[in-house]
């Protein structure tokens, strides 16, 4: 690893703490209803908001209500999501006139921005009209960032209150977060990468006519519009040039931001953050990569204030913190790398495997984003992860199959991390025969029964998907590379989808009604069936009585606790995928340099 | 669940409002007001018509330009309505014989060039668009460039220099040369 690489790791870790640390205590602020600026300013248009929708502001909803009230919203996004797309061709502000899209890709589309995953099926700038954009997939990246921290929000004050029956106001919650914390952060953030170049308008494609006239092979269409291949399936072509470029268009930089704000990913264009026009100059990535853990970050500190001792944030947040700087070296390391059967051809290995990727980003903006973007749900990608080479693919899988708790989505993130703080007090507890607590709460049968479902269900998701997909004829048929990494491709989507990620190894053919059917069903149940069982713990510990600590007590705020943190995602996380791994990414490294 | 019909439709539509339909346009207008340049694309217009943009690659082949970084775009290199990279992966043999033919192209058009060749010219970028090179990539082509323009190779590595960009911040990202402006700028050169 460069000195250069060490240096942006250093740097980037010092801002993000510092960042974290003011707005994790004015998410508390604002979650908890002290009037704040913000709220001084914003309370009587807040207030007319709940007059207009029935809302009673004071009247809290047990984890039952809570959840049915999230579930009910998210319903309602995906149906919105779904109808713009079905119907784009007759509404406003889709000045390329883009069809209406497939009833399959429709429906996917509208699971995977409802559930935060923003997995993509589609080419964004040659399918999606300005309005699905902004009204659809905008609206989804600021509610489903919302869903996830409310959620944690309640989770929080499951841990923080006693012998109650609610967990706060599910409609109060997501107008708060949206309006208080997401939205003018978005607004500044949006006008600062159009300074760095992202577009911002509504105007048409643009016509260029470019230096040079472009020649190329134009793939043969037969009647039906399917590609003509010849006898030995290679697909026949044309000579074909054009003297002009097209230059997409569109509102960009307001969607990138609450993008990448609310570990959405949603690119929207194709090539996702490697696209100059979403992410234009080494500053705008730098701070994207921020931005993908801020509010992650955060969320540990405000945890840490509403239980009333702010240490035991900073221990979720050291044992997130930890992790993430081991995935990053690893991913840097292996990309700088140069790929041995290039150099035989003559190349300059300096510069690493620069296959997929941006020259201005180069290998480590890159490989340090690849696992910023993984460890989080978040999934835009400034790179290709199915070119990287074997381990530096490796790490964004194996990131993804941490369970998304190191740092994570916002607000998944921290309610994942805290299911497992609760499974590794129940096995230090077993270790020494007490009935474990955490945070002054007896963890009981109830807690543990919910802890596992929301731990169990991402991977059956991952790997009964992974296993039907490679038995299925329409599974295979959509694998783009050969041999092991044709199967990393499938586990990747899957993983992908579980964990509500939404990055690829793009190369996978996947807009097709198989995988937009099957990958539904793992960004639905991996996103709501985890985010019920966590309500109803965090409704469990809202009714239990708070004991205080003794001597027995296991302290939760040291170094003992953050390495049996650690060592319960790694174990219990992480370990139900090994042997697909060794299928995987680690077969492809052993014939890339085999063992002589 | 009559209780709760109202507040979420009615809560989902106005939040809708707000940040799907006011947001952006807020957005646009403040750009608009103080970045009219980049919010509308950062063209580079000549002769009053626009012949590019400065942040997306266009695709050259001629050996009295300098190349860019290979798009893997289809149906043609550089295509803007479908950026996106190549996806071969790193053991696929797709992959080796587009660099090989990429070599092979590089040498034909400089048989003389004895240089090692840098990665990036031989690559796919990401996006399909990337409008740079590595100062690596720019210096095997320069030789070429000045031949066949019958420029001196000092004036080309001039003109290189002017259109590089070093870390951002001194921090950031790589140091990179802009493949357009500086083939635009040889091109006024020989006027």
């Amino acid at each position: 690893m460069s000195t250069h690489a060490w240096l942006l790791l250093g740097v980037y870790l010092l801002v993000l703490l510092f960042a974290a640390k003011p707005l994790g205590s004015y998410i508390a602020n604002v979650m908890e209803g002290r009037a704040t600026l913000a709220q001084r300013l914003g309370g009587g248009f807040e207030a007319v908001l709940y007059r207009l929708c029935g809302v009673r502001r004071e009247e809290e909803m047990g984890w039952l209500h809570y959840a049915v009230a999230i579930l009910l919203f998210n319903l309602l996004g995906a149906l919105a999501v779904y109808a713009l797309q079905r119907l784009q061709l007759w509404l406003p502000l889709n000045p390329q006139a883009f069809g209406n899209v497939s009833p399959d890709s429709s429906f996917n589309t509208a699971i995977s921005f409802a559930t935060n995953t923003n997995w993509q099926g589609y080419t964004g700038e040659s399918t999606m009209s300005y309005l699905t954009q902004m009204l659809g997939l905008t609206v989804q990246n600021f509610f489903s960032a919302a869903t996830g921290i409310v959620v944690v929000i309640a989770l929080i004050r499951g841990f923080a209150r006693h012998t109650t029956k609610t967990i706060g106001n599910a409609w109060v919650d997501l107008t708060r977060i949206t309006l208080y914390v997401l939205l003018p952060i978005s607004l500044v953030y949006s006008v600062f990468l159009v300074s760095q170049g992202a577009i911002q308008n509504f105007d048409r494609y643009q016509d260029v006519t470019t230096l040079e006239i472009t020649k190329y092979d134009n793939p043969k269409l037969d009647a039906a519009g399917q590609p003509l291949k010849d006898e030995k399936g290679n697909a026949v072509t044309e000579p074909a040039t054009t003297p002009t470029q097209t230059l997409p268009m569109g509102p960009v930089a307001s969607q990138e931001a609450i993008k990448m704000l609310g570990t959405n990913g949603g690119g929207f264009f194709n090539a996702n953050s490697a696209h100059p026009y979403e992410n234009p100059t080494p500053l705008a990535n730098f701070i994207q990569m921020l931005s993908i853990f801020l509010i992650p970050a955060a969320l540990c500190l405000t945890f840490g204030r509403m239980v009333g001792d702010t240490r035991q944030g900073w221990a979720v947040l050291a044992a997130m913190t930890l992790m993430f700087v081991v995935m990053a070296i690893a991913a840097m390391h292996f990309e700088q790398q140069a790929n041995p059967q290039l150099s035989s051809l003559g190349i300059d290995t300096f510069a690493g495997n620069m296959e997929g990727k941006e020259t201005r980003f180069g290998i480590a903006d890159s490989g340090l984003f690849a696992t910023i973007t993984t460890l989080a749900s978040c999934g835009a990608v400034n790179a290709m992860h199915d070119s990287f080479m074997p381990m530096g693919g490796f790490v964004p899988l194996w990131n993804m199959m941490l369970g998304e708790v190191v740092f994570g989505g916002v607000g998944s993130g921290l309610y994942g991390m805290l299911v497992f703080a609760v499974m590794a007090v129940f096995i230090a507890g077993l270790m020494i025969g007490r009935t474990p607590e955490y945070l002054g709460k007896k963890i009981e049968a109830f807690e543990i029964k919910m802890v596992s479902i929301a731990i169990l269900v991402t991977p059956l998701l991952v790997l009964a998907g992974t296993a039907i997909a490679v038995m299925a004829g329409d599974g295979i048929a959509g694998i783009a590379n050969p041999g092991a990494h044709g199967f990393s491709e499938i586990l990747y989507a899957f993983t992908s989808a579980a964990n509500n990620n939404g990055s690829a190894f793009a190369g996978l053919s996947a807009n097709t009604p198989f995988y937009n059917g099957l990958l539904s069903v793992a960004m639905w149940f991996g996103r709501f069936g985890v985010i019920v069982p966590v309500l109803a713990l965090a409704g469990g510990l809202a009714a239990k009585k708070r004991i205080t600590a003794s001597v027995g007590t296991m302290p939760t705020h040291g170094p003992l606790f953050i390495v049996l943190l650690i060592g319960t995602v790694v174990l219990v996380g992480a370990l139900n995928y090994v042997p697909a791994l060794a299928l995987g990414p680690v077969v492809e490294h052993l014939m890339l340099y085999p063992v002589k | 669940m009559q209780t709760l019909l109202r507040p979420a439709i009615s809560l989902f539509l106005l939040l809708s409002v707000i940040t799907g339909i006011l947001y952006p346009i807020a957005v646009t207008g403040i750009s608009k007001a103080i970045f009219p340049d980049a919010a509308g694309g950062s063209l580079i217009v000549k002769d009053g018509k626009p012949v590019g943009s400065e942040l997306i690659g266009q695709n050259f082949a001629d050996p009295k330009y300098f190349w860019g970084r290979p798009s893997a775009t289809s149906p043609q290199p550089n295509n803007g309505m479908a950026s996106g990279g190549s996806n071969l992966g790193p053991l696929n043999p797709a992959l080796v014989d587009a660099v090989k033919g990429r070599v092979d192209a590089l040498k034909a058009a400089d048989p003389g060039n004895r240089m090692s060749i840098p990665a990036d010219l031989v690559t796919a970028s990401g996006s399909g668009l990337d409008p740079e090179i590595s100062p690596a990539a720019a210096a095997y082509q320069i030789e070429r460039i000045a031949r066949i323009r019958k420029l001196k190779a000092e004036t080309v590595a001039a003109l290189v220099v002017k259109n590089t960009a070093g870390r951002q911040l001194g921090l950031f990202g790589e140091p990179r040369v802009n493949v357009l402006k500086l083939n635009l700028a040889l091109d006024a050169q020989a006027l």
